[in-house]
């Protein structure tokens, strides 16, 4: 979808085009120089993704002003801004530009329509007031469920991470906004104030554009090596426009290096690129490759491209064979070869390299036990060994280097040790320092003429030590800090020190430091100026968890007003009622709203709509989160999640709820159990931990002598309400939690009727398997389980491939088990079963991107397989489509998204299945009778007779994530969840993914709320659950029942969080917000009133009557 | 559901008569799975009673999709288990493999020949049946090449099989020659707390049904006009023929209303005629009080 404003302008502009995935306009060099001369409002718009733009489209749509939005546009070049004296310290930093998301939406609305202005002639002079435009929107649509601008941020928040950071390059030489650039493990480039640590601009890349490198360049592009190497790309600094973007190309995959130069030539400065073993000059202003240069000799590992400070030549370093030492030396001007040396080291080579000066490396042997010292000073090449043990007497083991470039010194690892050496000028090496605690080394900073600084954090206890020397200097520290760290954030994995000048003139440094749970913090004069919780960006797994009954003895957030406050408050809201209040008070009102101390408490509410989300991220932490404003209760990181010695690379699996206390056992807390494993294979050994939901304190964890393939909730609970756990071992042996004595009992009762299954989805096997009484191996182990195998489906592994498995939620509530056909006044039995799974196969050739193979040759197979049987209760196949499959499954239905070749869309099907053993309940007499098998249980050895009924429609999007609401009882109608290539929720209602539209429905079936059929689903821009916001990178989409019968909570999880109140048939079942219940008892009272003046009015009268 | 009882008892009668001598009890159940086969039909197709029908070796097939086409016989067995015991050989299957001229080939007139019973497998199944123990089965899951990449499994709770004497129902899921799956259980419902039963008698009656891939149905596909056309063409027609109540409802009700009070004043007036006297004393004693108080 392009706007069509846009699309005209990029037919007219020759050299425009329009990016319809990355929603920018793009140019060449040529037209953006024209543009940008001509028209210099356009800048911002050019090769920028236009934020906002789908929202735009609602609000600009074909030629409507928007009043209120429009203003004046402000040009945010920083370089515009005139250059001071180097403020260098906090004092002089103003922070400017708080800019809302409205105004920035109204700003890109408002220079879009100048910009079709200028290309269209006629004159656009119609100032549409914001509620008229409101208005307009509202009303020429259906009746749908849209927010009011006043509503926005009432129930809903949003938090913008950026994932850990992988490098960081400070930009604080220039006026105004100090700022550092980063990029990130999650494939983001961003820029943050370096005040608040809050994101200027940020862009996130595909999920396969890893970004290698970042440099800044002229002072005003960030330029960015990316996707192994072969995309460079430019980022105006200010405001984070695409500025130009190159691809490289080379003949071998390789190391990705990035090398920023002081060459020039021709007036461009050039920043110089190894990758995909080509080694290429590109210009920094346009981006255009000057030279490349190949090297000949085929194993060539290239370690280090340097530029020694101050000449016109580059040296690149390698390893070849492994044994051998290459040096190119390369004239920077023209990519000619000036010098090739070589030399063999018969011991070999291992992992990376240190710089220690221009024009020395120190590397280890490949036992790690010898350091290298390979000089290439003048292009000769000397390689001198230094075996460890002559430098540190007990050293055990082989050594690893911490790859850095600090002149004359360098670090190695030995175990735990970080051991600190010195190169001094002749070439000697000693040692400096051993330091036993976990350390972090920073690179080096040049902070004047040939001095050279870096930092470095040490853990001592609970604190931290953040020390910066000068490279040549071990015993002189220019700074030492000591800052008390919080336990939850875990070790320190990366520092990053930058410079300033003190008031006095002195030297400042900042250090900005990523720690073991990816968040990142800024270290400034021995306190921590801000932090960001970046680890929230890679959410695994989520569940809730509900908050304390508020009672005497619980914590209640100290937040409540007073009495005056509360009085205030409350005659506010009535003038806002009788519309007496003034502007300043409307907005005190909205100020109130969204504070409102009663959405942040921490006990429960009567609405079920305060809860805590906790939160499983890929660094082992646990967050606990609000719901009412987001905030984080606590956090843990687990220590079963932690780096050790047994357990080399743990990773988090699953979290689920494991004590929810409910009647006789409300006085406990309630508890969550987080079970992962060590190591990213199936038989790695297990962990788990247990944590307190309220306090989150870990309540205790081990680590499991079996491996955990799957994690099964079982439906029983003891008597202290935890819940049961089958964890399933890659050895298919099933293994009881909790293990209790208690436990045991329960679980034995129920035995016979505990089946489970596994998808080998690499094989296309799936299996059933039962419970046998005991471990086939081990007897002692009372709470291990055996499985035999029940059933198997075999999946031809020559034509099908599987690609998506999706079962209902467990906790869904379903209302009512009949649906009523009132076009021929028929009762359908919805078949609803727990068991159900939902797999979708694809051709083997098929699996890979859309559009790699025709249409006959790819197909998409879909199942509905009962799991406790292994009946295949439904197969149907979509000839010419295939995946990615989406797919979600509720009450009797799924809806899956795939890819339809033939048509050249995405389709989204829905299957729905009806129970036929039961039809013949449908005569009343029988139920009068008792006659009817409702009551009788349902089996799934019963052969089931089910009928299916499915459709099909064009959608528009490609999805990223899907859900359903889900409610308390599961009354209200249900809407999907759908999470757009945009990232973006939108909420589409599920009747329009009803099987039985029909072109024209009869009058009984439009009573029904049956739609009629179109082809393709509509996208109707007012149900957009995030509104105007993003949620960048969205992975989950997660819903949560409140209480209140009409609302669902519905979380979105990507790098950013989204939290809303969604109610799917509106709030049918509660006041809504704005009721004055003020207003309401006026009215009484003055009928009271007026009642009784009546009354007394109407005695006398009477008396007087009668007296007559 | 009648109608397959009868059937079935119908196919027991035939084949008893047939093989009076045979060691074992055979029903094979013969499937014309054309083209479209058995999808789309909830129910299986009534069993056919072989004597009734030679042996299909040159059965005509009432659509070639061309001359090409050519059959070939092929068996696969069934095999079963008792419990957690190995599995032994249980029964064939012989099928007719069409091959088809685009290269496809597809398995048509399944049979089924089940083996009976030893007094081995008895025993055996009296113990699932005591322990309320699974009963399993499994067949290739590549018809041409047995056993394929791996068996297809099955199960059933042993207590779910013994009716009159032992019902079993497969159904098979098939992909070309390729077995996916195979559902296999009793024809009827099997609900939890299964009582212990034994059948009366030792043979099996089976029910097989081939069942292949449906087709989804397609998108619905309009182009603008067609739409616009029906659209403007269904408005003309729209107006649907209400009946007289359901237009004027609102008018007639309030008429009922005045008839009817009309009526009543109608009933009322020749009574106050007829009692002439009552309306005024009635209005004397009304007032009475009022007066008393006037007096007052």
């Amino acid at each position: 979808m392009v706007l069509p404003l846009i699309a005209g302008l990029v037919r007219e502009e020759s050299g425009l085009g329009w990016d319809d995935n990355m929603k920018m306009i793009t140019c060449d060099r040529v037209t953006y120089d024209a543009a940008v001369t001509i028209h210099p409002k356009y800048a911002p718009f050019l090769n920028k993704k236009i934020e906002f733009y789908d929202e735009m489209s609602l609000v600009v749509g074909q030629d409507m002003a928007t009043g209120s939005f429009a203003k004046t546009f402000v040009d945010i070049d920083l370089d515009n801004v005139v250059e001071g004296s180097l403020p260098l310290n906090f004092e002089n930093e103003d922070v400017d530009e708080e800019r809302t998301k409205s105004e920035k939406l109204g700003e890109i609305a408002e220079a879009l329509k100048k910009f079709t202005e200028d290309k269209t002639p006629h004159p656009f002079a119609m100032p549409i007031t914001h509620a008229f435009l409101l208005f307009l929107i509202f009303s020429s649509l259906q009746p749908t469920l849209s927010l009011y601008e006043d509503q926005v941020g009432l129930t809903d928040w949003h938090q913008q991470y950026i994932g850990k950071v992988k490098q960081a390059v400070f930009h604080t030489h220039k006026t105004g906004r100090k700022r550092v650039v980063v990029s990130t493990e999650d494939n983001v480039i961003a820029t943050l104030d370096l005040r608040r640590g809050e994101i200027f601009w940020r862009h996130v890349l595909g999920h396969n554009d890893v970004v290698d490198g970042i440099v800044i360049a002229l002072g005003k592009y960030v330029i960015t090596l990316s996707s192994e190497g072969s995309i460079l790309r430019a980022w105006n600094l200010p405001d984070g426009q695409m500025v130009w973007e190159s691809s490289l190309h080379g003949p071998k995959h390789s190391k990705s290096l990035l090398v920023m130069t002081n060459v020039v030539i021709e007036k461009d400065n050039v920043v110089i690129i190894f990758s995909n073993g080509r080694l290429h000059a590109v210009s920094c202003i346009d981006g255009e490759v000057l030279w490349n240069k190949d090297f000949e000799v085929e194993s060539l590992v290239v370690q280090k491209v340097i530029q020694p400070p101050g000449s016109n030549f580059v040296y690149v370093v390698g390893f070849a064979a492994s044994s051998h030492f290459e040096m190119y030396q390369i004239n920077a001007m023209n990519g000619e070869l000036r010098k090739h040396e070589s030399a063999a080291f018969s011991g070999g080579f291992s992992g990376e390299v240190s710089l220690v000066s221009s024009e020395t490396l120190v590397a280890l042997d490949s036992t790690g036990l010898i350091l290298l010292r390979i000089s290439f000073h003048k292009g000769n090449v000397s390689i001198q060994q230094t075996p460890i043990s002559n430098l540190v007497e007990d050293s055990l083991g082989p050594a690893v280097i911490i790859p850095s470039s600090i002149m004359e010194l360098f670090a190695i690892k030995i175990n735990a040790v970080t051991i600190f050496i010195r190169v001094t000028g002749t070439g000697k090496l000693e040692v400096v320092e051993k330091a036993n605690h976990e350390t972090a080394v920073g690179d080096a900073l040049s902070i004047s003429e040939g001095q050279q600084a870096f930092g470095l954090v040490q853990h001592a206890g609970r604190d931290i030590h953040l020390t910066v020397k000068l490279a040549h200097d071990w015993g002189g520290d220019l700074l030492k800090e000591s800052i008390k760290m919080d336990q939850q954030r875990g070790l320190v994995h990366k520092v990053f020190i930058n410079n300033y000048v003190r008031t006095d003139g002195s030297y400042g440094f900042r250090a900005l430091i990523v720690m073991e749970d990816h968040s990142l913090l800024l270290l400034q004069q021995g306190a921590i100026v801000w932090s960001r919780e970046d680890g929230l960006a890679s959410i695994i797994d989520v569940t809730t968890s509900e908050l304390p009954v508020e009672r005497a003895g619980v914590s209640v957030a100290k937040v409540e007003l007073n009495l005056f406050e509360w009085l205030k408050g409350h005659m506010l809201k009535l003038k806002g009622t009788l519309m007496l209040a003034s502007p300043e008070d409307i907005a005190a009102i909205q100020y109130m709203r969204l504070k409102s101390s009663e959405k942040s408490k921490m006990t429960r509410d009567h609405n079920g709509f305060r809860k805590l989300l906790i939160a499983l991220t890929r660094a082992g932490k646990l967050f606990a989160l609000h719901t009412g404003d987001g905030r984080i209760v606590w956090s843990l990181l687990l220590q079963s999640l932690h780096k050790s010695e047994a357990c080399q690379h743990p990773i988090g699996l699953n979290l689920c709820p494991w004590q929810v206390p409910h009647h006789h056992a409300l006085d406990e807390n309630p508890s969550v159990l987080v079970v992962g494993r060590c190591g990213p294979s199936s038989d790695a050994p297990g962990v788990i931990s247990f944590v307190d939901s309220y306090t989150g304190k870990e309540l205790s964890s081990s680590s499991l002598v079996h491996s955990v393939a799957q994690v099964i909730p079982l439906p029983y609970t003891d008597s202290t309400e935890q819940r049961f756990h089958l964890l399933i071992d890659a050895d298919k042996h099933a293994h009881l939690y909790p293990k209790t004595p208690e436990a045991i009992g329960i679980f034995r009762r129920e035995f016979s009727n505990i089946y489970w299954y596994s998808v080998e989805d690499d094989n296309g096997i799936i299996k059933g398997y039962a419970l046998k009484s005991k471990c086939d191996g081990n007897v002692a182990d009372k709470f291990c389980f055996g499985s035999r195998e029940l059933w198997s489906i075999v999946l031809p592994s020559e034509s099908e491939k599987i690609i998506a498995t999706v079962t209902r939620k467990l906790n869904e509530a379903v209302h009512t088990q009949a649906k009523l056909i009132a076009a021929d006044q028929d009762v359908m039995y919805k078949y609803i079963s727990r068991n159900l799974l939902f797999v979708a196969t694809v051709a083997p050739k098929a699996s890979g991107e859309i559009g790699s193979v025709t249409p006959e040759e790819s197909w998409l197979v879909v199942y509905l397989i009962d799991t406790v049987t292994g009946f295949v209760l439904h197969r149907v196949t979509h000839h010419g489509s295939q995946g990615p499959v989406e797919a979600v499954f509720s009450e009797n239905w799924v809806v899956y998204h795939y890819f339809n070749l033939r048509a050249h869309r995405y389709e989204m099907s829905v299957i729905e299945i009806y129970d036929q053993s039961r039809a013949d309940n449908k005569d009343v007499w029988k139920l009068v009778v008792g006659k009817h098998n409702l009551t009788s249980p349902i089996s799934s050895y019963s052969r089931s007779e089910v009928v299916t009924k499915s459709q099909s429609y064009f959608f528009t999007h490609s999805l990223k994530a899907i859900a359903v609401t889900s409610t308390a009882k599961g009354i209200t109608s249900k809407q999907l969840l759908i999470g757009t290539i945009g990232d973006q929720v939108l909420a589409l209602d599920k009747r329009f993914l009803d099987p039985r539209r029909s072109v024209n429905p009869t009058q009984a079936e439009r009573e029904e709320g049956i739609i009629p059929l179109t082809d393709s689903l509509p996208i109707i821009p007012q149900s957009y659950i995030t509104h105007n916001l993003r949620v960048e990178g969205l992975r989950g989409i997660i819903t949560v029942p409140a209480k209140l019968e009409s609302t669902t909570l519905v979380f979105a999880h990507g790098l950013d969080l989204f939290f809303t109140h969604f109610a799917p048939s509106r709030t049918y079942d509660s006041l809504t917000e704005d009721f004055s219940c003020a207003l309401l008892l006026i009215t009484i009272v003055v009928l009271v009133a007026a009642i009784f003046v009546t009354w007394v009015l109407s005695q006398r009268k009477e008396l007087q009557d009668k007296w007559r | 559901m009648k109608s397959v009882k009868v059937i079935v008892s119908f196919v027991f009668t035939l084949s008893l008569l047939s093989f009076p001598s045979s060691g074992f009890q055979s029903d094979e159940l013969l499937v014309d799975d054309e083209e479209f086969g058995l999808e789309g039909s909830p129910q299986p197709r009534s069993p056919e009673p072989i004597p009734t029908r030679s042996p299909p070796v040159t059965a005509p097939t009432r659509k070639r999709h061309s001359d090409l086409d050519s059959d070939s016989k092929i068996q696969f067995s069934l095999e079963h288990a008792f419990g957690d015991s190995d599995f032994s050989p249980a029964g064939t299957f012989s099928a007719r493999l069409k091959t088809w001229s685009h290269g496809g080939q597809t398995l048509t007139k399944l049979r089924f020949s089940r083996n009976s019973f030893t007094d081995e497998d008895k025993e055996k199944f009296k113990n699932l049946l005591e322990n309320d123990d699974f009963y399993r089965i499994r067949i290739p899951s590549n018809v041409l090449s047995p056993p394929g990449r791996d068996f297809v499994i099955s199960s059933v709770k042993a207590r779910c099989l013994p009716r009159e004497g032992l019902d079993e129902h497969f159904v098979i899921h098939m992909e070309g020659v390729n077995v996916l799956a195979v559902n296999y259980g009793s024809p009827g419902s099997c609900p939890y707390p299964r009582n212990l039963k034994l059948p009366a008698k030792w043979s099996f009656s089976s029910h097989t049904v081939l069942k292949n891939s449906e087709q989804a149905p397609r998108a619905p596909v309009f182009s603008e006009e067609i739409l616009g056309g029906e659209n403007a063409e269904g408005e003309v027609v729209q107006p649907p023929e209400r009946s007289f109540w359901a237009k004027y409802w609102m008018y007639l009700i309030p008429l009922g209303l005045i008839v009817m009070n009309a009526i009543t004043q109608a009933m009322n007036m020749p009574e106050e005629q007829a009692s002439g006297q009552g309306q005024p004393s009635a209005g004397a004693v009304q007032r009475g009080p009022s007066s008393a108080a006037r007096r007052r």
